[in-house]
């Protein structure tokens, strides 16, 4: 497994960059990955996106989707292709340090 | 007399409670509940629209698969009221139970994508998730002579997580049968980054679509379908053109569950994911579809969480905790058109590996890989699942997961 170096920190990131580990993960992290993939600055309503998703992701056991983001972070489907454009869901869910979201293959 | 209830007579309700009417101690009553007068043997749905299976041979009299002892109440349930551990049917008639279990599924919701459910429904867009949807594809399918044919999920998750790849490699091999194969464009449509997302049945099986000749269209979040132009559009505002739509809508568990209070945003119940009980309500089974749970929905998924369901329900009867454990164990056969089938066998923590299922060596069945075995195996489970599965008789085929005949990734790499 690739490691990458995010503020100082050695974190362990698989192939496409999303952190193995979502223990690793730091508000500093998120800025890190948040750069590497094109958001210059993680503003309120990123934040916003980010904690729901961590949040969802733990008691859930997998990135939420991106009906489930909109509906539940307070960021509509609009804003969220522009906080995070193109793919939001594997986006947002990057820089929230969780798995990409998957199929069963 | 306590009152064991179930909600929902699928798979799992009816496995549920066939597997408990011989085994509930005399002073428990054994009640189901569900509306529909048929039992529908869902995996044939993908065979109907190629004519591989006829509407008939998938549906029995429901009231032939439900055993003796087995109380079949004939309503539709309206919502679950917890405080007072009841279950109100239309017209207001209460039952009253003990232990509830519910195993009502998940159904598809095409009007949460506007257009869908338009003047083009079952014209040039089909679900194949319903009967009426197998067939009305089936008859448009008889009279079709080329075009763009696009297969779209419009999101996760969905039952069966592998059929709308099964349904793209029939009608595949279905338009190479017929001859027409140059004159259609087939599109693999998925709000997920690819057709194959693990990172080893990526790397078994990634060229399958290219082989073929079938695009894919990846982290499409379709938003609506234009009717007047036949466009299905994304929120990224990307477009695909068609003639015939092949829909996989927006999944949801039951109405009254939302009703209830009981589900998350799609109605599905969040769930213990290793006891099956309801997160919050410890009288409360859920399993099949109905769950939240990180698994697929899938009839296997049912039979193995059934088994789960009746050990816990027992110990519970007896004054015991919850000891059977559920560990996401799920079994697929994945149609690929021209008579083969591949085989995944998976749990929460193990994606889908290559080797054989389920003896080591001898299979017969090869995993994550093509195979004419494969596909007989899939037709063969027709005559397991209503003389065996939904009976509720033992099947010899291990409740959790085991890694017999399968190859580590590790291992995979020593070899290579």
């Amino acid at each position: 497994m690739p490691v990458v170096e995010y503020a100082g920190e050695t974190i362990e990131v698989n192939d496409e960059g999303f952190l193995v580990d979502s223990n690793q993960w730091t508000p500093t992290v998120a800025e890190a990955i948040a750069k590497e993939v094109g958001i210059d600055e993680l503003t309120d309503q990123h934040w916003k996106v980010i904690t729901f998703c961590r949040e969802d992701a733990a008691k859930q056991g997998t990135p939420p989707g991106l009906r489930r983001i909109s509906k539940n972070s307070g960021v509509n489907m609009k804003d969220l292709y522009q906080l995070f454009p193109k793919g939001p869901g594997k986006l947002a869910a990057k820089v929230s340090g969780l798995p990409k979201p998957q199929g069963c293959i | 007399m306590k009152n064991f209830v179930i909600l929902g007579a699928g798979t799992a309700g009816t496995t549920v409670a066939n597997m408990l009417r011989k085994k509930l101690p005399s002073d428990w009553s054994l009640k189901i509940i569900d509306p529909d007068t048929e039992h529908l043997f869902q995996p044939d749905l993908i065979f109907i629209p190629f004519e591989m299976q006829t509407p008939e041979k998938t549906i029995r009299p429901r009231k032939n698969t439900l055993g003796k002892g087995i109380e079949w109440i004939q309503r539709q349930v309206q919502q679950v009221d917890t405080d007072n551990n009841q279950v109100i049917l239309d017209g207001d008639e209460k039952v009253s139970y003990d232990l509830l279990v519910i195993a009502t599924g998940s159904h598809i919701h095409p009007e949460e994508t506007p257009g869908l459910l338009g003047e083009e429904w079952q014209k040039s867009i089909f679900d194949f998730y319903t009967l009426e949807g197998s067939i009305a594809m089936r008859d448009a399918l008889k009279k079709f002579t080329g075009g763009r044919v696009v297969v779209n999920t419009v999101e996760m998750p969905i039952k069966c997580p592998v059929a709308p790849l099964e349904i793209t490699f029939l009608a595949e091999s279905f338009f190479t049968n017929k001859g027409i194969r140059d004159n259609v464009e087939l599109t693999y449509v998925t709000p997920l980054d690819g057709a194959f997302t693990k990172p080893i049945a990526s790397k078994a099986l990634g060229g399958i679509l290219d082989d073929r000749g079938i695009k894919v269209e990846a982290e499409f979040n379709a938003g609506e379908v234009d009717v007047d132009r036949k466009v299905l559009l994304s929120y990224d505002e990307r477009e695909i053109p068609f003639d015939m739509l092949i829909t996989i809508p927006t999944h949801m568990g039951a109405q009254f569950i939302g009703d209830s209070g009981l589900g998350d945003d799609l109605a599905f119940i969040p769930t213990h994911r290793h006891s099956l009980i309801a997160n919050n309500h410890d009288n409360i089974f859920v399993l099949g579809d109905a769950t939240d749970l990180p698994t697929s929905k899938a009839g296997s998924v049912a039979h193995f969480q059934a088994e789960v369901v009746v050990d816990n329900v027992l110990h519970l009867i007896r004054g015991e905790s919850p000891k059977a454990v559920f560990d996401g164990h799920a079994n697929c056969f994945i149609e690929s058109g021209y008579g083969r089938a591949m085989l995944i066998d998976f749990n929460y923590e193990q994606e889908p590996l290559p080797g054989v299922y389920p003896l080591p060596t001898v299979g017969p069945f090869p995993l994550l890989k093509e195979s004419k075995f494969n596909h007989w195996g899939k037709l063969m489970f027709r005559h397991v699942y209503w003389h065996a599965l939904l009976p509720g008789h033992p099947i010899p085929v291990p409740n959790q997961m085991s890694m017999v005949g399968k190859k580590r990734p590790d291992k995979l790499a020593a070899d290579a």
